[in-house]
């Protein structure tokens, strides 16, 4: 699958969506956030958030050793017990895939690599596009790219959709999610119009942010992709999924965006498959949470590993 | 499936009692005559208290009882020193909130996140917001030492009952006034533990008096010689009843009665927000809002987008229990009301307009009504010009903006109405051409105690909240 509609007619449908308020769109996320998930419904809830969980390390000081714990990890993220499924992905740097893929093989554990001049995107297109490829043939599956911000903002919405559509291209089999960095695009109407955007280009997942700019996922900002993702699925049939990612580190927090899928896109989107919060510490809270929930009593962190 | 697990706010808080007395002179006392009613809670029939019927003469005594606390004591206090009790009873709201939202959400029907999250917090802000009034009335701009009124005598409806009593007593004893409240029969018990509020503050006893009682008790109070302000929240028809029995009387009169309020929605709003305002405007409270956006005036090239958003929220719209966080919409507050519901639904439906509901299941007891939209709907149907309050949606179409105000204009009602749009002048000049009281653009049904709500046309006079609002409960 690769774009949707030629680039002039993507970006002539842009200019047809429906604007946000910005009021209305946070009154409707502070609602649902007010949502209240306990026993049976947390139960199921905390599992269906751990097998989304893309767990992520992107530190400049990442070794092989730190990755391979990791993708144990995310095999088996509750060593003392079995019935804790598994995560859906582990995300990494492109230097990283290869010993990951080497550690994840067989596991069905999918392998994530952010590529294309993570974090800012300023890198000349032919590096992206060399990034993107040295990552799928090391061994990723999944793509995150971040859009070319500053193309964005200056309005130069070809240069953008060019870029996604090159990236898609280089990703062979490759799922490919988008990085929106919503933090940087200062409005809701900039968000969606970077949804659709994204979209059109032929994105498989549309995602908030890097984890390295402040704000990262909201609430708001996610349910609005949410409301884009089935918004785009009711005009042209083809499902997208989201990943909120960055700043989302408890369990509560988790059911919300939850309750938010649920609500917004619909239970469709309740699977790895479609949806996944890209997180590194949140994983650990689900787990405490689960073993709370197992037990009846709270353990500590020490009941869960550090990496 | 995500099911949500039911998730039930704990009764154990709230202590009702068997039976409850008037609250007349700072003391709980039996009435006169013996006899009285149930009050039930709507979402389980289940019979809750014993409510005394008051009759005229027990509206005598608390009239008395007013008055004496009107010449001896609240007339002459200053204004500092009535801002003390006000704030008071404003802090022992908000302290009491959990067990007052409780009570409101099992006497009245209504979901317990909108008593927690709406009327608690607006109750107890009302009687901030007046008691920083109190010792600043001269400032208000009603000149120089505006004079209270004296005995108030106050009627207000089961839709909001806390919230209501709040804007009727809190500006009526900043003011300097003394109150007798009738609260409304099918929901007295949260002004029953607002009585004990003021015996907590130490309100001097005969400043407020709480009489309750049907409608015959309400034109008690009303008629009542010795009351000099009369104020009604309610049905137009009632509110007509008290215009005439109150004319040539002397008494100072504010009437906040029935809506049919139109929400606008323009080919440019932002779409997702306007269905947001519109599920807001009318499923709210179970549309038991006089200012409920009843009427979607949607216009026509956008109107199936907007439709079909509108039914699939709908289909995420949780109906049930009450006291269960997670329920969007409770009760129909009595079996008396949802007639008057099913009545109008199915006048609209032998008038062609076509009715769609999400599926929705109805518990097997209490009084319940699916939320319900009639699209097809003309001018000229029933349930485009009588007030329903209840979850049921009208929906017109217009194509151009003035035909939207024509059409929103052409009710007897001028209480509310909704504009949605993304354009900053439409949004000014559709609020210029709307006859409506309170004017919300893109947003609905936000209250707040600074500002002044009342109606046009039918839907009554006077102001309540704000500065506007002293001026019903001060000689100016």
């Amino acid at each position: 699958m690769t774009s949707l509609l030629a680039s002039g007619e993507a970006l002539a449908r842009l200019r047809g969506l429906p604007g946000v308020d910005q009021v209305g769109l946070e009154q409707r996320a502070a609602g649902l956030a007010t949502r209240s998930i306990k026993t049976t419904a947390k139960a199921w809830g905390i599992d269906t958030a751990i097998s989304m969980v893309d767990l992520t390390t992107l530190e400049g000081a990442d070794t092989p050793g730190k990755v391979r714990s990791l993708c144990v990890k995310a095999t088996r993220p509750d060593p003392s017990d079995p019935s804790c499924p598994k995560v859906a992905a582990v995300c990494v740097y492109p230097s990283m895939v290869a010993t990951a893929a080497d550690q994840l093989a067989g596991t069905g554990v999918h392998l994530a690599s952010v590529a294309t001049a993570f974090p800012s995107g300023q890198a000349p297109l032919e590096v992206k596009v060399a990034d993107t490829e040295a990552a799928v043939a090391a061994g990723a599956d999944e793509i995150d790219m971040v859009i070319n911000r500053g193309a964005f903002l200056s309005g130069r919405f070809d240069v953008v959709f060019d870029e996604i559509v090159a990236i898609k291209r280089a990703c062979g089999e490759a799922h490919l999610k988008v990085i929106l960095e919503t933090g940087e695009l200062a409005t809701y109407d900039n968000v969606r119009t970077a949804s659709w955007l994204a979209m059109y280009a032929g994105a498989d997942f549309i995602k908030t942010s890097t984890g390295k700019v402040s704000p990262a996922a909201t609430l708001p900002v996610t349910l609005l992709m949410l409301q884009a993702v089935a918004d785009f699925r009711a005009e042209t049939g083809r499902q997208v999924g989201v990943k909120p990612a960055g700043g989302i580190r408890t369990t509560k927090d988790a059911m919300r965006y939850l309750v938010t899928v649920n609500e917004v896109a619909g239970p469709d989107w309740l699977s790895p498959q479609w949806f996944r919060f890209g997180a590194s510490s949140l994983l650990n809270d689900l787990l405490m949470q689960r073993q709370k929930l197992a037990s009846g009593r709270y353990s500590g962190p020490d009941y869960v590993t550090v990496d | 499936m995500f099911e949500y697990a039911p998730a039930p706010e704990s009764r154990a808080i709230v202590d009702i009692k068997p039976s409850y007395g008037l609250f007349i002179d700072g003391k709980f006392v039996d009435p006169i005559e013996s006899g009285g009613f149930k009050s039930i809670n709507p979402a389980t029939e289940e019979t809750l208290a014993e409510i005394a019927a008051g009759t005229s003469a027990d509206v005598d005594a608390a009239v008395a009882a007013a008055r004496r606390a009107y010449d001896k004591v609240w007339g002459p206090m200053s204004g500092s020193e009535r801002a003390k009790y006000l704030y008071r009873i404003a802090r022992l709201i908000a302290e009491r909130s959990r067990e007052l939202a409780v009570l409101e959400s099992i006497d009245n029907g209504k979901p317990i996140k909108e008593t927690r999250d709406v009327d608690l917090p607006l109750v107890s802000a009302h009687f901030f917001y007046h008691a920083g009034w109190a010792d600043k009335l001269d400032h208000a701009g009603y000149g120089d030492s505006p004079r209270p009124l004296g005995v108030a005598g106050q009627v207000i409806p089961w839709n909001f009952p806390l919230l209501m009593l709040a804007w009727k007593v809190a500006p009526a004893l900043a003011c300097g006034n003394t109150v007798v409240l009738k609260p409304a029969e099918t929901t007295p018990l949260t002004a029953l533990v607002f009585a004990e509020i003021c015996q907590q503050a130490e309100l001097p006893p005969g400043v407020v008096n709480i009489v309750t009682g049907a409608g015959d008790t309400g034109a008690a109070v009303v008629s009542h010689p010795g009351v000099n302000k009369v104020a009604f929240t309610g049905s137009t028809a009632v509110g007509r009843n008290i215009a005439k029995a109150v004319a040539g009387t002397g008494k100072k009169l504010t009437l906040e009665l029935g809506g049919k309020a139109a929400n606008i929605v323009f080919a440019d709003a932002a779409l997702d927000q306007a269905v947001e305002g519109i599920v807001n405007g009318i499923f709210f409270n179970q549309g038991h809002v006089c200012c409920a956006g009843s009427r979607l005036l949607v216009q026509e090239s956008i109107a199936d987008e907007v439709l079909e958003r509108l039914k699939r929220r709908m289909t995420t719209l949780r109906l049930g229990d009450p006291l269960d966080k997670n329920t969007d919409i409770g009760a129909i507050n009595s079996a008396e009301q949802l007639s008057r519901i099913r009545e109008l639904t199915a006048a609209g439906d032998a008038e062609g307009a076509q009715p769609w509901s999400p599926d929705c299941q109805i518990p097997d007891t209490g009084f319940w009504f699916a939320p319900t939209i009639f699209t097809g709907v003309q001018q000229a149907h029933r349930i485009a010009r009588e007030e329903i309050f209840g979850p049921v949606l009208s929906i017109l179409t217009f194509r151009t903006p003035d035909e939207a105000i024509t059409k929103a204009n052409n009710t007897p009602y001028g209480l509310s109405a909704g504009v949605w749009t993304e354009k900053g002048s439409r949004i000014l000049w559709a609020a210029q051409q709307l006859k409506a009281g309170v004017v919300w653009a893109n947003t609905f049904n936000k209250f707040d105690a600074t500002s002044p709500f009342g109606g046009l046309k039918e839907s009554g006079y006077g102001r309540e909240g704000g500065r506007h609002g002293l001026e019903a409960y001060l000689d100016v």
